[in-house]
Parts: C-alpha cells; structure tokens; sequence
C-alpha cells in the first residue's frame, strides 16, 4: 500500500524525517508520535505535496515525487487543523470539493449525499458550517476525504478537540472505513490506547525516525496476565501479601503491579497467565486463605507499555512484570 | 419455493444500501480547472452563495449599466449623431465603480480560502499550484470584464438603434472591448496579488482600495504640478505610475482615445509602447507573484 525507503526530510534548522524505511499494509494504519515527531510532514511528502530531501516512497505503487497527482487522484486527506469556511453548508462545500476531485456535477452531488450519511450527517448538512460542533465539523471533514472514493485516506489527528463520546464515535467512524467501505486508512496521533482499539497496524515515530513498526495484535497478545486484588482478614492481616506467597508456592509469577499513584494500586497483584488453570488456581489460592476477592480482571498489555520499554529500554519502572530477565 | 423476501417489508422502511463504490469517471486537471473558474466567477456576482453576498456586486453592476443606459436614452431623445461618451471613456469615468468591485470580490475570492485554511482541500487534490492560480485570475478577470463590457454593449445597442453609423460604432466597440479586456487583466492581477498576501478580509479590501485611489491620486496630482510649471513632456512618463492611467497611456496610443491626463498631454506611439509593455509586464507579474505566494500555501 505504502512503501517508504529511507527518506529523509530537512529543513534548514530541523530535520523532520530521518531516514525512515517503513511497508504500510492495507488496512486501518496508526502512525504514532509526538507532536513535531515527523507525522504531518511523512503524510505532506505521501502527497506528493512536498519533494523529499532523499529516499523514495510509494503511495500504491505511484511514486511520490513524479506522479503526485495520479496519487491525489486515489487518495483522500482529512487535515488536522480546521479548514471548513463557515458560510457554506456541508452539501455546497463536499460538493464543491468532489469536483475539484474530477467527478462529473451530477456524480458529485449524489456521492456527497451518500458520503455525507455514511459519515452521520443528516438534516444538519444544509445548514452553514459555522454553527456546526467539533464533532460535526470532523464528520464533514472526513466527509471530503472520502467523496471521491479514494483507496486509501490520511486522517490527520481526526479525534482532536473531541469529547469521549465524539473521539469513540470517530474511532468507530474510521474502523468502518476499513471494513464497511473497502478503504485503507492511515491515521496519525498522538495517543496510543486509541490506536488500539482501531487499527491493524501501528508506526510509531519519534525524532522523524522509525521506532516500531508491527501488527497491533503483536504489541497486545502474548502478555495476557491477571490483576487479582483481596481484601485483609483477621488471620492474615495484610491479604496480599499472602495471596503473593501462596500462589508463588503454587509455581505462578506473581509481581506487584506497580502502578504508583492509583488508589489501591498496591493491592493488586499481576499474576502471570499460564493457561485456564490460572484461574482455578488464584481462586482456590483466595478460598484456601479465607480472603475476600475484590476483583479479579484479565489485563492486556496496553501499547503504551510496549512504547515506554522500547522507547527507554533501561528505564526500570516502564518495564514492569512483563519481561523480568531484562532487568 | 418462494423466497423470504417475497414476504416483501412494510414501505415505510429506509433501507440502508451501504456503501457504494465509486466506479464512474474521474475527469482530469482540466475539467476541474473550469469547474474552479465557474464556481469562482459565479461567486464574484454572488451566484451559489448567500442571498447577502449578492446584493454589492449586483448594486455595482447596476451602477455600472445605468449611466449607458441613460447615455442611450438621451442620445435616442436627442437625435444626437454620436453618444455623448466614448467607448474607451466609458470605463475610466466609473472607475471608482470598477475598484469598489475589485476591492469586494478579490479579496471573496481569494482570502477566504487562506484565512479558513481551506487552500490544503485544493492542494490534496489533483489539481496543482497553476490550476488554482488560473482559475482564480481568469475569473476574476472574467467578473471585471463582464462589468466593464456589459456597458460598452448597451452602449453599441443604443447606438445602432438611434441610427449612428454602424462601422464606426463596431470599430469604437471593439477598441473599447480590447481596453476593458486589458483594463481586466491588469485589476484582476493587482487585486488578487494584493487580497491573497492577507488572510484577513478587511485588509485586502482596504488596501487594494488604497493602492488604486493613492496611485491615482498621486500621479494625477503630480502631473496637474507638472502642467503648472509647464514641464509637458513629463506629464506622459507620470502616467506609468498607477493601473489606470497605464490603460489610459494604452488606449491612447493605440485606441484612438482622448487622453485624460492634464492637458490632454498622452503619451504618443513610442511612449506608448512602453505602457503596453508595462501592463502586460504587471499582468505576468501578478502571476508570477500569485504563483510564489502559493508554493508554501499548499502545505
């Protein structure tokens, strides 16, 4: 979909990418990284919009420097800032936007009526943007990405300005892209749990260089682990302190879950799953020993977690339980 | 057997079709150079926008008209044997109706989509820097022409129907035609130049309002000094100085127009040469400008 060899952008102070060699395959794509990490300049340059300082990319298989235009063509690009004049309404503005993508009048009126609902604006869009929400105001944003039915579309910081109930809307929104409409969608920011739950694959950048490039299932699967939290009794006074020697007699690992500054944090315990009998055992492990069990949870290991040991391989406290021999 | 979905559902279901793939044409750089430009032109007389946005450049078209069709009124009552203005007069006596237009529309056509930030949805598109430039200055040329001819024709109408010769009339037509053409160009350049260095609306409104009158109030002044002190042959080089009376050396030189400068003192053949070669080197220069200005704008 989109293949990115050792390119490198540099501007007379700063160097915005580094030598970055990345393969992006179909899918929903998160490109990760801090703000100024390189992410709006990688999507300029994917363009064709910005010639590259050296390296070479390919957006489906056109090359960026010298067929710009054939890439634009097939893709579509939702920016980061607003970019909507407020005096129009959604319909004029898409379908404005969908000829200037070289669809006939009449094709362009009946896609911007489709894509305008696919994307969830209905009576709303023949009003003038102006008094549009954040919300709606992305959906009309996404909407001119995704007009002229592109194969592939940049989402730059879609889920900015959001609320919760927008930013799950919106990850919803762009998770259908993908699976509903046949899109393939690279979409930048700069939290991770989002991407999570969203995409297939994650890039993360930092510097303009490429720090990780893997399947999301690879950051998450694997690391499958129990928080198990119990109350204190009168026979064993501090529980967790028990629950932690008993199961490691029973041969589990078992590891405080060191999560400073959570209420109750030092009452959880992560312990290591080594199948379904993990389960039994932890529960027969509280009924033996007559605690209470608060909670018992299975936990993921969240992507962010896998950025802080890759990021600061000898920061000890990012590494937690789960890889104890590289401490 | 019958299928199930001849059970057909109640008609008052909404059916949701999904998504449909988009498989019909996509037309190039071209088609969408002209829908730009239509769009653009369009919107310079208020045309697919707000009932609000019509009502100045329709007044100043208006404005514009009127005072030919009184000219024809009068010369049809009068049973005068020429119009009582001529066509490559007509644009220079309303030339504060043609700045109030240019100051209105090009900073509309152009600072709106820099002050929205609306210049990166072109630029993701398939249409490159010169697309954009093209169809924003051939429409505000356009909008300029139409209201600078739209008189000019009454004007000729009026003329056949009260019985003036008709080859002179089509002769001074077309020598009109060809200056408001120029005229066209060389404001579109300007206001567009001046509009697109300023997101803000006001300021380009003002200061291509500042540009035309300062210019031609100065260079007017001056040569009226230099007519004073008798330095005549100065007067036609002052002329170089402001976008009307460089059409006005223009059309004097080579369109059989009476000079408005002090004295009736413009520039002869020679000089003139020099202000076509001026306005047309304004023109290329406004492009070019425009051309600049846009190279970072699409990032």
């Amino acid at each position: 979909m989109i293949a990115i060899d050792g390119l490198s952008k540099r501007f007379p102070k700063v160097t915005a990418l580094d030598r970055l060699t990345v393969d992006i395959t179909p899918g929903v794509t998160g490109l990760v990284g801090a703000n100024g990490a390189g992410k709006s300049t990688l999507i300029k340059i994917l363009l064709g919009l910005s010639p590259a300082t050296e390296g070479s990319a390919r957006v489906l298989g056109l090359d960026v420097a010298t067929q710009g235009a054939a890439i634009r063509e097939r893709v579509g690009y939702m920016p980061e800032h607003d970019c909507l004049p407020p005096d129009v309404s959604a319909t004029e503005l898409v379908v404005h936007l969908a000829r200037m993508s070289g669809l006939p009048p009449a094709a362009a009126r009946e896609r911007t009526a489709d894509t305008l609902r696919h994307v969830g604006l209905y009576e709303e869009r023949y009003r003038p943007v102006g008094g549009y929400s954040t919300g709606m105001k992305q959906r009309v944003k996404l909407a001119q990405a995704l007009v002229h039915d592109p194969q592939l579309v940049f989402l730059d910081e879609p889920t900015n300005g959001l609320d919760p109930v927008g930013r799950d809307e919106m990850l919803a929104l762009i998770r259908r892209i993908h699976t509903d409409f046949g899109i393939s969608v690279l979409v930048t920011s700069h939290l991770l749990g989002e991407l999570e739950r969203t995409c297939d694959q994650v890039v993360v950048i930092d510097g303009g260089k490429l720090l990780r490039s893997s399947a999301t299932s690879d950051f998450t699967q694997a690391t499958g682990s129990l928080a198990v939290e119990v109350t204190d009794s009168d026979t064993h006074p501090d529980g967790t302190a028990a629950l932690h020697s008993a199961l490691t007699a029973a041969g589990l690992m078992v590891q405080p879950s060191g999560e400073h500054g959570a209420p109750g944090s030092g009452r959880v315990l992560l312990v290591g799953l080594a199948g379904e009998e993990t389960y039994d055992m932890v529960r027969d492990a509280v009924a033996t020993l007559g605690l209470g069990l608060v909670r018992m949870e299975q936990r993921r290991h969240r992507i962010a977690e896998v950025f802080q040991t890759t990021a600061v391989p000898t920061a000890g406290p990012a590494q937690k339980w789960d890889s104890p021999d590289a401490a | 057997m019958p299928p199930e979905s001849s059970l057909a559902p109640a008609q008052d279901v909404i059916h949701n079709i999904g998504y449909r793939n988009y498989t019909g044409a996509r037309l190039g750089r071209r088609y969408i150079r002209r829908s730009l430009y239509v769009q653009s032109l369009r919107g310079a007389y208020g045309l697919g926008r707000s009932a609000k946005s019509k009502v100045l450049p329709m007044i100043l078209f208006a404005a514009m008209c009127l005072p030919a069709a009184i000219i024809v009124a009068v010369t049809v009552a009068t049973k005068a044997n020429k119009l009582l203005v001529a066509y490559t007069a007509y644009a220079p006596y309303l030339q504060a109706v043609i700045g109030l237009f240019l100051a209105a529309q090009a900073p509309q056509s152009v600072s709106r989509d820099l002050r929205f930030k609306t210049v990166p949805l072109y630029f993701s598109r398939p249409m490159e820097r010169f697309d954009y430039v093209v169809a924003k200055f051939a429409a505000l040329a356009s909008a300029l022409f139409i209201l600078t001819a739209a008189p000019l024709l009454i004007l000729y109408l009026g003329a056949l129907l009260a019985k003036l010769g008709f080859a002179g009339q089509t002769k001074g037509l077309a020598e009109g035609l060809v200056s408001v053409a120029l005229l066209s160009l060389l404001f579109a350049g300007i206001g567009l130049v001046i509009a697109a260095l300023t997101p803000r609306r006001g300021f380009g409104v003002a200061a291509i309002i500042a540009v035309l009158t300062i210019s031609y109030g100065a260079v007017s002044t001056i040569q009226a000094i230099a007519l004073a002190r008798d330095t005549t042959d100065v007067i036609g080089w002052l002329g170089l100085f402001s976008p009307l009376t460089l059409i006005d050396g223009v059309q004097t030189a080579f369109l059989q127009a009476t000079s408005d400068f002090p004295g009736g003192h413009g520039p002869g053949t020679g000089a003139g040469v020099v202000y076509l070669l001026v306005v047309l080197g304004l023109i290329a220069g406004s492009y070019a400008l425009l051309m600049r200005r846009y190279r970072k704008a699409g990032l």
